[in-house]
């Protein structure tokens, strides 16, 4: 496939790139879902075709299994389970993607929460016979709560049920009543696929002519994502001050960080917080040279107009629009470890470049994720729990709700013993 | 309206950059493992951009098979030179002379296995606590599981069944006493990534990358450079060939494609054509169909 001829209104210098999570049951058709995508976007090399193609007949099976080619290590080949969430690259002629591909079955919302965070859109498998089911729910309230903005419905399995136009429509109906409850998401679309037989995945169906909507592949390709960054709030999350100690750059200091929102100009008004000190931009640095503007999600560095502390942690941003400094934050969390969480636990949170300790306070409530109920009278979160906690931390944080932005919005809790990642959470 | 797009290079690359500084911040002595391969190259360069104008803030590591093409040490010696870099070499010819490690036999001996512990020992001696490698996830499905900090116990081993999740931006570099990690800032890079970079960014490589005439032999279908290292046997010819290499590495697994591209651009255009994995053609990888993650879980890359 020639990148060039094939794209003219981009060169492959300068494609977009788009990131995506899938969600669905393993029996959904997910693994065959990602398999078609690369597949019939030829992202597949022959011999990885051909190993799966040999392990196919091997085994039996009528079709070549291409789930077979997402099941990587040796132990989910063995066991048939799958282990934790997977990273799958392929590039069409207008665009670049990256799928989180997370197991469907177990630890279930430890793993749809870890591929959810970094996306821009959710597909989220429904088997056509089954219809809108609790883990549909499920996964809508997850993709919600992270803030992913944009959500397929892959309607899959179409051909078991005669490619009925009216299922599927009655799928949608259902969908939607229930999506009524969901404040995050932007848009949803629903697309009839069989993604064994590839209907409605990279090529239109032919046996289902009364859908008039896009194939999946060109859906993905051709999606808006851009108003998905924050380019009002200027944040700068300072990880590291460069100090070269070197002639030429002798008092060169710059405040290195890769931009969490907003946009950054030289001679701009800044506030470094915690401390909250004023200064004028001097400079934005990059290897290549100056830049007349940084935005999200550049890495750059920034020099001033004056000498001030700032250290890594702190964070840069313009005096008429702070971010929240404090030591009281109240969030959602999605609770990772086999050891509940309990009110009064201490933790680290991590917090853009900042580490500290963390004492909960409160668990406000824990989500019944299958009805969105919530549960007040229970105040211990347990493996793949939703719930609302408050904590304290011991040093001040800068930071914004998670519905402004991700970035500055979002944290980790580490338990301080053992150094596993057992939260993550999603400022209120 | 403004347009703030970010190409998917860019957005590589401000990832990278990130990673980078990340792991500079978070341990106390991190290195970046350099094989002279266009990954670790992307890699260095990745790294000068990172703390510009300040020096790269950590040494880089050779793990030294001493079946080295003599092409890439002399690259190596340039770079580190031109970077004012810190260059540790650990040797895999040392340790067989020291006993440490024992060297394969048979006809497909190779010094694979060898690497890894020379690479523990040389991660223990240097008392580094992050070890920066160029892995991307597209090059091997065991790799596709692997974080971007992956947690390493004081065996250097990998447990794909134990990773820390990794969300958002966020990663938790904490360990204990002799543990460490592996860092991988090119996790989300492809092979044609890579490429596209290095022409973007007019890097500068071996000359093994580019078609060159070469003397081979064609052995279990993989095509070697006739080396000191790698000697026909019985029955084999030694021809020349137009190749070039996909992937570096020890000279006696690396194996060769045919090719004609002998600029950065015919190079893209042959790897956005390419219908066999850039790996394909590693004898190493070849041995079994877990061998890459086996490697991995005895504390390789």
């Amino acid at each position: 496939m020639s990148t060039e001829e094939s794209a003219p209104e981009k060169g492959y210098l300068d494609m977009d790139l788009l990131r995506f999570t899938t969600a669905g049951s393993v029996d959904d058709g997910k693994s065959t879902l990602i398999g078609r995508l690369m597949y019939d976007s030829k992202a597949i090399f022959e011999d990885q075709l051909e190993s799966i193609e040999s392990t196919s007949k091997q085994r039996g099976d009528e079709h070549v299994n291409l789930a077979l080619l997402t099941d990587g290590l040796r132990a989910e080949r063995e066991q048939g389970i799958t282990i934790d969430v997977a990273y799958r690259y392929f590039a069409t002629p207008r665009r670049k993607f990256i799928i989180a591909d997370t197991p469907g079955h177990i630890q279930y919302t430890r793993n749809m929460v870890t591929g959810a965070s970094t996306a821009n859109l959710a597909i989220i498998l429904v088997d056509a016979r089954k219809g809108v089911i609790e883990q549909t729910c499920r996964h809508s309230f997850i993709a919600n709560l992270l803030r992913i903005q944009h959500v397929v419905i892959a309607v899959n399995k179409m051909d078991l049920v005669d490619w009925s136009e009216e299922r599927f429509n009655e799928i949608r109906e259902e969908f939607r009543k229930f999506a009524s409850r969901l404040d995050n998401i932007v848009e949803v679309s629903f697309i009839p696929i069989s993604a064994l037989k590839g209907d409605n995945v990279v090529e239109k169906s032919e046996n289902m002519d009364w859908y008039k909507g896009p194939t999946l592949l060109y859906h993905l390709e051709t999606l808006y994502v851009g108003p998905d960054a924050n380019h009002v709030d200027s944040r700068l999350p300072v990880q590291w001050v460069i100090r070269p100690h070197s002639d030429q750059y002798h008092d060169f200091r710059g405040y290195a960080g890769r931009v969490a929102g907003g946009v950054f100009k030289p001679g701009d008004k800044v506030v470094v917080y915690p401390s909250g000190f004023e200064a004028q931009v001097k400079a934005i640095h990059t290897a290549d040279g100056e830049l007349s503007k940084a935005y999200s999600p550049l890495s750059v560095s920034m020099t001033l107009d004056r000498e001030i502390d700032i250290s890594r942690g702190d964070m840069i941003a313009k005096p008429n629009n702070p971010p929240t400094v404090g030591q009281d934050i109240d969030a959602m969390v999605c609770w990772f470890s086999d050891k509940p969480l309990n009110a009064r636990g201490k933790f680290l949170i991590r917090h853009c470049a900042k580490e500290a300790k963390a004492l909960i306070r409160e668990v406000k409530y824990k989500v019944d994720i299958n009805t969105l109920h919530k549960i007040e009278d229970d105040n211990t979160l347990s493996l793949n729990d939703i719930g609302r906690i408050t904590l304290r931390t011991a040093a001040p944080l800068c930071y914004d709700s998670y519905k402004r932005n991700r970035v500055t919005g979002s944290f980790v809790l580490i338990d301080a013993f053992t150094n596993e990642t057992v939260a993550a959470g999603m400022i209120r | 309206m403004q347009d703030y797009s970010v190409t998917h290079l860019k957005q590589l690359e401000s990832e990278a950059i990130y990673i980078l500084r990340e792991t500079a911040a978070q341990f106390e002595r991190p290195v970046l493992l350099f094989s002279g391969g266009k990954d670790s190259i992307v890699m260095t360069h990745l790294a000068m951009k990172a703390f510009w104008p300040a020096k790269i803030p950590f040494p880089l590591l050779h793990v030294d098979t001493g079946h080295n093409f003599p092409e890439t040490i002399t690259y190596r010696d340039d770079l580190v030179e031109r970077l004012g870099a810190n260059l540790v070499v650990g040797s895999v010819e040392q340790a067989i002379a020291e006993g440490r490690v024992v060297e394969e036999k048979g006809p497909n001996a190779s010094r694979n296995m060898l690497q890894i512990q020379t690479l523990l020992d040389a991660l223990e001696e240097g008392q580094y606590d992050a070890a920066m490698g160029g892995a991307r996830r597209d090059e091997e499905k065991a790799r596709a599981k692997e974080r971007f900090f992956s947690h390493r116990d004081e065996f250097g081993q990998w447990d794909p069944k134990n990773q820390r999740p990794e969300l958002w931006n966020i990663f938790n570099g904490r360990m204990a006493q002799g543990e460490h990690f592996r860092v991988f800032p090119l996790s989300n890079w492809t092979e044609m990534d890579v490429w596209q970079y290095m022409k973007a960014e007019n890097i500068e490589l071996p000359s093994l990358y580019y078609a060159h005439d070469r003397e081979v032999v064609v052995r279990n279908g993989t095509i070697l450079a006739v080396s000191e290292f790698v000697q026909p046997r019985d029955g084999e010819v030694v021809e020349t060939k137009r190749i070039r290499f996909r992937t570096m590495g020890d000279a006696t697994i690396t194996g060769a494609v045919e090719s004609d591209a002998d600029t950065m651009d015919k190079i893209i255009e042959e790897v956005a054509a390419a219908r066999q994995t850039e790996r394909g053609n590693r004898a190493d990888d070849k041995r079994s169909e877990s061998a890459m993650e086996d490697r991995k879980k005895a504390g390789y890359f």
